[in-house]
Order: structure tokens, then sequence, then C-alpha cells
């Protein structure tokens, strides 16, 4: 036995006699408010705890130094002290002007990088005229049809110095072709941007739904954007390898990790079989996890999700550049936690979750805004959104020393714990085959939609409190100044892509959609011919149903 | 009321909207309720919607919208049912709805709206409410 397990030993006895003795003698009067807790993910928690002999004992191994593995205290030495997470506002609606205007007010208000969302058939690969379309365009996000929209989004926005998060998986490479050339336009060569695409499509089948193609295809595209930015657009995060969904599908917090990191190993399997090595394209791999309000263990689920990802790129894939050990992430407070009951709540839920983020080391945030239960925000809910990053970086103090939280008994505990379960988690997809085999089995999809089913009905039982929800309920209906998308949006993106196609080189654009099948058909990269189908003027609809006739679509099947 | 003679309910999601938690759950404690539910999986065109409902000659359809879709994809669903002789089958909705389209939605003839944090009991009530309601009528 060490000295440090002896010393733990006789601490771990005098809890237990004080367990038995005057907690006992106090329970026997006033008993605990329920005979168990658990965390917002269903994890037991103890009354107290002590300290474990192994966070000392094998501290290099465990938790190590901030800036060096296993990353488990952060992924830089000085963290926050030497920049701020970039405050990122996931935006966008209606047109291109529109959303245009909103990231300059963002930027004017404070925001340190752009975060596009786009809406539905942008994401799915139609043009606004599609059918498919209908009643969706500009919706939950703006429309991007081809190029001359990429160029009104990103107008006035110096691309040399804004980092843009792009979020866009299916269409991926389209997008990331069109910021490419809006760059071209400004003068910023490729090598000179910086920004992300999400490009995680497994995440997509198993929780978010804007799927196009088929895995095998999509997870070849994929490859062909590592390929290609790790020659030509070297600063970009070419994927953001996304928590966030599965989480607001309803997984647990272990599930977050397990789950996310089995897609990064999906990723980095079929990039290596395309004959790229690790060390050149994992230092650009990002992560997006969700925070959530129970703020010990989601702070904990980052640090274990640190810890775990170092762990599998240096002893599963051999990496041994320290970028490629490293999970750096973007957070989003937690969506689904969001009440249309007394909105004004969800300020100070936003506010707890984002302090998870904080204390976790989030390399960017997205706060919500009050108001997206009901709807997209309005310009008013969003500033307050961003007011609440502001205040957690300026005046909680929060951000002074680094990992602020390591060595609490509790904290660590939830790190090793989640750390186990998610681990248990990549045990279960390995087995299955790994991730694209267990997503076409449903497995993943079932764990998550059962976890979701015993969350609601804990609330729907009163077992957890939600406050305005199923406790604390008022009678007064809300009134709250709602966001609307402009009436006239459909329409006046209509006319402009009526517009485009009638003004552009007919002949140009149909030898280049021809380059695009080629490829497709073909093994060759399909950036460059997507790039030049772009310069071209030619639609995120056209090139990706030209691919679609190569591919396949994808289609979810029920039971 | 007797499990077994339960309508059969279609819980569907129209349009490009991915969000299918609400719906699986909605699903899941309508089947807790007795009900026999067919969910149609994410991103259905009202007409396939339309076309599995009458098929399999359900009481009611459930549509989930997150996207913000909901007037015009509920109006296309209604529309739809009109055009069958359908009318019978009772609509109700739920997701992301802001509060003012809610009396739009039901002039059009969406019988209840659900938004968030509606308690599955008031949801399971309410729907035996209106099938109740509308056999009587």
């Amino acid at each position: 036995m060490s000295a440090t397990e002896e010393q733990v030993d006789h601490i771990k006895q005098a809890v237990e006699r004080w367990n038995a003795g005057p907690v006992a003698k106090l329970l026997a009067k006033f008993p605990e408010q329920r005979a168990k807790f658990v965390t917002a993910s269903d994890r037991q928690v103890e009354r107290l705890y002590a300290p474990e002999a192994a966070t000392i004992d094998r501290y290099a191994e465990k938790l190590g130094l901030p800036g060096e593995y296993p990353f488990t205290r952060g992924v830089q030495p000085t963290m926050y002290r030497g920049r701020f997470w970039t405050m990122r506002q996931y935006a966008g609606f209606a047109t291109a002007e529109e959303s245009n205007q909103r990231y300059r007010y963002l930027l004017e208000q404070g925001t340190t990088g752009l975060s596009v969302a786009f809406d539905l058939p942008t994401q799915i690969g139609y043009d606004s005229d599609d059918p498919m379309a209908a009643g969706e365009v500009g919706k939950v996000g703006v429309a991007i049809d081809s190029l001359a929209d990429m160029e009104t989004l990103l107008d006035g926005i110096p691309l040399d110095r804004i980092s843009t998060s792009m979020t866009i998986n299916a269409t991926a490479a389209v997008l990331l072709a069109m910021y490419i050339a809006v760059g071209e336009k400004q003068g910023v060569p490729p090598e000179k941007l910086n920004g992300t695409i999400q490009n995680d499509i497994l995440k997509e089948y198993i929780a978010r739904g804007t799927y196009r193609f088929p895995p095998g295809p999509s997870l070849r595209l994929i490859s062909d954007i590592f390929a290609y930015c790790t020659e030509k657009v070297p600063n970009f995060n070419t994927i953001s390898i996304s928590g966030y969904h599965i989480r607001e599908a309803g997984s647990t917090a272990a599930q977050e990790i397990g789950f996310t990191l089995a897609d990064a190993i999906c990723y980095v399997d079929t990039a290596l079989q395309a004959g790229l090595k690790v060390d050149d394209f994992a230092p650009r791999l990002a992560f997006f996890f969700a925070a959530h309000s129970d703020l010990f263990e989601e702070a904990a689920k980052f640090r274990a999700a640190r810890r775990l990802y170092a762990r599998i790129m240096k002893e599963r894939f051999g990496a041994v550049n320290p970028k490629s050990l490293m999970l750096r992430f973007h957070t989003q407070t937690g969506g689904v936690t969001l009440t249309a009951q007394q909105p004004d709540n969800n300020v100070v839920r936003v506010t707890i979750q984002a302090l998870a983020a904080v204390l976790g080391g989030t390399q960017s945030l997205h706060t919500n805004s009050k108001d997206e239960a009901m709807a997209l925000p309005t310009e008013e809910s969003v500033t307050v959104a961003l007011r609440t990053q502001q205040l957690i970086a300026y005046e909680s103090g929060v951000t002074n020393t680094v990992d602020p939280l390591a060595g609490s008994f509790y904290v660590e505990k939830l790190t090793d714990d989640l750390e186990v379960e998610a681990e248990g988690i990549i045990k279960l997809i390995d087995a299955r085959g790994g991730m694209v085999a267990a997503i076409e089995q449903g497995f993943v999809q079932k764990q998550i939609e059962e976890s979701a089913y015993r969350y609601g009905q804990s609330i729907d039982n009163g077992e957890r409190v939600i406050v305005g929800v199923n406790k604390f309920t008022g009678d007064e209906p809300p009134t709250i100044n709602l966001f609307e998308v402009p009436e006239s949006t459909t329409q006046r993106q209509l006319d402009k892509l009526r517009g485009v196609r009638a003004s552009r080189d007919v002949a140009r654009v149909e030898a280049a959609l021809a380059a695009v099948k080629q490829a497709a058909v073909g093994s060759e990269n399909l950036m460059p011919p997507i790039l030049a189908a772009v310069r071209a003027y030619a639609t995120v609809g056209e090139i990706c149903s030209t691919l679609a006739g190569v591919f396949g679509e994808f289609s979810e099947s029920t039971n | 009321m007797n499990a077994a003679v339960k309508p059969r309910i279609l819980i569907g999601k129209p349009g490009l909207d991915g969000h299918d938690r609400g719906a699986k759950y909605v699903a899941q404690i309508l089947r807790d309720a007795g009900f026999e539910v067919i969910y149609t999986g994410i991103r259905r065109s009202p007409e396939q919607i339309v076309d599995t409902a009458v098929q399999e000659d359900v009481a009611a359809i459930g549509l989930s919208l997150l996207s913000g879709a909901h007037l015009a994809l509920f109006t296309r669903v209604l529309e739809l049912l009109h055009d069958r002789g359908a009318d019978d089958i009772v609509v109700f909705g739920g997701g992301t709805i802001p509060p003012k389209d809610i009396p739009r939605l039901k002039e059009m003839g969406v019988a209840e709206v659900f938004t968030p944090g509606t308690p599955a009991r008031q949801i399971v009530a309410a729907i035996d409410d209106c099938l109740l309601h509308h056999s009587v009528m």
C-alpha cells in the first residue's frame, strides 16, 4: 500500500464512521429529500466523495498538465489566461442579405467568430425552387443556392481575419468550395482561411437527419475533404465531430462521449484506408458537444472526453503529433433544455450550462437565447445570450486559473466514471463491426431513443423537476416578442435564383457538372471539380443531384 | 377505455426537419396509453403521410415539426386529406410552434397543438377527447 493509499484509506474509514454514526442518527429524524440522488444522466450520486489515491499516485497518467498528454486539464497551457474561448453565435435566416446584417451586428456586439446556420434545403442539397424545399426556404437558417448568395452572405466580412464555422454536413464539400471561392474574390488565398465545417455525416444518420447520400459515398466525400484541405486549406477544421445532436436527441452524457468518439474512430479509419497519414489530418479534427444543466457532470464530461480521445489517438492509431491527440471542441448550451413556459428562466439555464462549458475548457461557445423553444431568436435575446458569455469571461473569475475544478473529489470521480462508461460504449460499437454497421443495425438510434424515453418519463412522473414545466408553474401566458422570418423570403430567394440561372454561362455549368459526375464515378478527389462548378455558379441543388445520380439517395428505414 | 378498442394513430414528420425526439416520445406515450401507433420516420412529404394514413385507416395523424414550416406543411396535409375524402381523420400537431400560429392552425382544422413541455398525460387526454368527440359527431 502506497503512502497515499494509506492516507486515503484513513479518510474512507472516517467517512464510513461518519455515515454509520452522526449521519444515520440524523437520517432517522430527518430523512433526505429523496432515497436516491441522480445526475441529469441518471448517474447515482453519493452523499459525500472522498479522495482517491490514484489522483495523486497516477497523477501524470490521469491528469497531467494543461497542454500536455492526456490533456485532461485542457488543451492549452494557459487556457483563458491567454485568450478567452471564441464567442460564436450560430445564426442565419431568410436570405443572404438579412443574415449578413445579423453577422455584422453580432461582430459589432463583440462576437469573435461567425457561425452560419443554413436552411434545410441547403443542408440537404435542394435548390430553393425544388418541390422538396416547399415551406422550408430560409426558415431554420439562410438559403444558399449559388455562389452569388455566398458572396452576399460574406459581404464586408474579412475572411482572412474572421473564422467561420459552417453547420453543413451532407453538402459540406459544396459550401466549403463556395467559401473558398468567396475568399478568392476577396483576395484571400485558401491557405489563409480559418474556420470549421461540421462535415459529420454519421451523426446525421444517428440523430440530426440532414443526410442525402448513403454512408459509403458520404464517407468518401469526407475523406476527399480531409485530403484536399490538408494540402490547400491547412487552417480549416475539416470536421466537427458532434455529440451535440446525439445529446439533443436524448442520449446521456456518457453516450454523448461514447458515440461521438466512436464516430471519430470511423472517420480516422476511413481516412487511413484512403491512404492518409494520421498526423497529417488528425490535427484538424475538431469536436462539438452540448452543455446541459448538471454543472459538475457536464464539466467532468469534457475532461473525460479529452482524456479518452488522447488515449485512443495515441494507442489505437499511433498518432504522435500532440495536436493529433488534443480534443478541441465547440460547445452549445442544450437547446432541448429550453422551455416554452416562463422563457426568462432559460437565461438562467443557459448561464449554468455556459459555465459548465467554460469550467470544462471549451474552445468556443454558443449560448442559446431564451426564446428558442418557440422560434429563432430575436436580436435582443441573442444579445443577452452573448452578454452571458461575456459576463462569465470578465466577471465570474472562473477564467483566472486553468481547470479550476481539478482535484474536486466529486468531479474527478465523475470524470473517471464517465470515461469508463464511454469507453464501454465504444467497445459495444466495435463489437458490432464499427459505427456504420451499428447505425445500419439501428443500435445507436435505439439506445438514444431509450435514454430519451427514460428522461421524458422522469419528467412526466415528476421524479425530475423542470422549473416552470412540472413545478412552480404559473397561469399567465408568456408575453414575448418572437422573431419571424419575413414572408417575402421565399419569393425574393426564387427571384435571385432565377436571375443567376439566366445570367451564367450555361455551357460552362454543364461542363463543370459533367466533370463532377465523372469524378464521382471514378475515385479522384471531388473537391477540385466541385470548386470549378461552384465558380461557374452551378447551384447546390445541381451539384448534389449530380452526385446523387451516381451515389444514390439515403432514406431512413422505420419499423 | 379498453386498450383493445383504441384506434390507430399515425405520427408523421413532414418536410425536411430531422428532429424526431418529440415525435418518437409522443409515439411511445400513445403506445403506452394503448393506441396502436405508426411512425413514418423523418423527411416524409405530405403526400406520403396522407397515403399512409389512408392505407392504414388511422383515426388521427400527429404531425411534428421544429423547422418553422408548419403553416405550409400542415396546410398541405389538411388539403390532401380533404381531396382524398378523409376529412374524418383528426389532425394534431406539435413542435416549436410560436403561440401566435396556434389559432391559425386551429382555424385550418388542426384539432390540437402541443408545444414543448406539454405533459404526456395531457397529450393522451386531449387525443382521447378529440377522438371521442369526433366519433360522436
